[in-house]
């Protein structure tokens, strides 16, 4: 059977489409999957630094669509999982080096060799997204809950259902739960009455995923992060697993609300 | 604990949660449907006299909006009636006019 082919993407910068495509990459393969993970954001790579495999590029995605090496050669694998493949980006070129035909016949390509090929996205709504768009066969939107990300993510829902992709999935990144209890962040419940889309995961704030991003080890890699599991369920619930939403308890809360308690006392 | 956090979870003095969602709502019904602040005006406006030539209404309190919703973008306009010029259609306010639109791509 062809691999799926899925694309994470966001409209809005920043958001967390380089992290979701290195740990759920890494949690599938944990799960037995053959996944290549492909950065299409080609003039700014990062997937490689986030995955830790950095240093044994020696072909990247534009090498393969021009002909200059073939896809087995500039595929890096992974040796934490052997599953695990990265295809890099080329960093000194521009998007404009491949166009959507070309991302199609590439992803084809991979797909059979591969249960899952996840495409990092850039941001934006240009060529790189449309190339991104083009070869998927499933799409997730991932926002933050804030107001930016959200209309962004609308717009590129709207651009994802025009070219005719199976309704795309929402992965709600950098919630903080604490925030939501005081009426400071906008909750899962607020961001999908508003995007009017199916929910695939909701990643809280972590600290975990800005020092595992400093050693190139994926949180996912390992089950103690909260945002590593949250990784992990998404893979779950892509290979057709129920998994229960998890509702995040946030301890500190308290101690947040006690402390405004006493500044309106003095 | 259960206890302490049912004394100190009370609702937070700015709901500032709620005004992003209610902004949202407003923006992304605008983006869908391309319909400005400034066309609404206009609507709200010809609106008034239109109906104005039918039923006598409070001008001032005309309000005429966009709402996204999960069937689509309504276009709700509320306007207050003052009384009803012959011949009487039957006093309703507000009202509510809808239009089905899904989000619009405008590549
Ligand atoms: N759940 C999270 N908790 C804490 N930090 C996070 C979380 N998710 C992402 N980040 C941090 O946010 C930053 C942006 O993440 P990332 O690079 O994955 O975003 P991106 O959408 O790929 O950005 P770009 O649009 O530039 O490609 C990184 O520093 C990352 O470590
Ligand atoms: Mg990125």
């Amino acid at each position: 059977m062809p691999g799926r082919i899925i694309t994470i993407t966001s409209g809005k910068g920043g958001v967390g489409k380089t992290t979701a495509t290195a740990n759920i990459g890494v949690a599938l393969a944990r799960r037995g999957q053959r996944v290549a993970c492909v950065d299409a954001d080609i003039g700014l790579r990062n997937l490689d630094v986030v995955m830790g495999l950095e240093n044994r590029i020696v072909y990247d995605l534009v090498d393969v669509v021009e002909g200059r090496a073939r896809l087995r050669q500039a595929l890096i694998k992974d040796k934490r999982l052997p599953e695990l493949q990265l295809l890099p980006a080329a960093q000194t070129r521009e998007k404009s080096a491949v166009n959507e035909k070309q991302m199609i016949k590439l992803c084809d390509d991979l797909r059979r060799e591969f249960d899952f090929v996840l495409i990092d996205s850039p941001a934006g709504i240009e060529l790189g997204f449309k190339n991104s768009i083009a070869p998927a066969d499933e799409v997730l939107i991932i926002v933050t809950p804030e107001v930016s990300s959200v209309r962004d993510a609308d717009r590129v829902i709207g651009l994802t259902e025009a070219s005719e992709k199976s309704s795309p999935k929402l992965i709600i990144n950098r919630l903080r739960p604490a925030m939501v209890r005081r009426g400071e962040m906008m909750d899962t419940a607020d961001v999908l009455e508003v995007l009017a889309i199916e929910l695939i995961g909701i990643v809280p704030e972590d600290e975990t995923i800005i020092t595992s991003t400093n050693k190139g080890q994926p949180v996912a890699l390992e089950d103690r992060s909260v945002a590593g599991a949250a990784f992990t369920h998404i893979a779950q619930r892509l290979l057709g697993e129920e998994v229960p939403f998890q509702v995040f308890d946030e301890s500190d809360g308290l101690m947040e609300r006690l402390a405004r308690l006493f500044r309106r006392n003095q | 604990m259960n206890f302490l956090s049912r004394i100190f979870n009370r609702p937070a003095e700015s709901d500032s949660a709620q005004v992003a969602k209610q902004r949202l709502q407003l923006v992304l019904a605008q983006d869908r449907t391309n319909i400005s602040t400034e066309t609404l005006n206009v609507l709200k406006d010809e609106m008034i006299n239109v109906i104005s030539k039918h039923v006598e209404i409070d001008r001032a309190n005309v309000q005429v909006s966009m709402a996204h919703t999960n069937r689509g973008e309504q276009l709700i306009a509320n306007i207050p009636v003052v009384g009803a010029r012959a011949p009487a259609p039957p006093a309703a306010a507000p009202r509510r006019v809808s239009t089905r639109r899904t989000r619009s791509a405008r590549a």
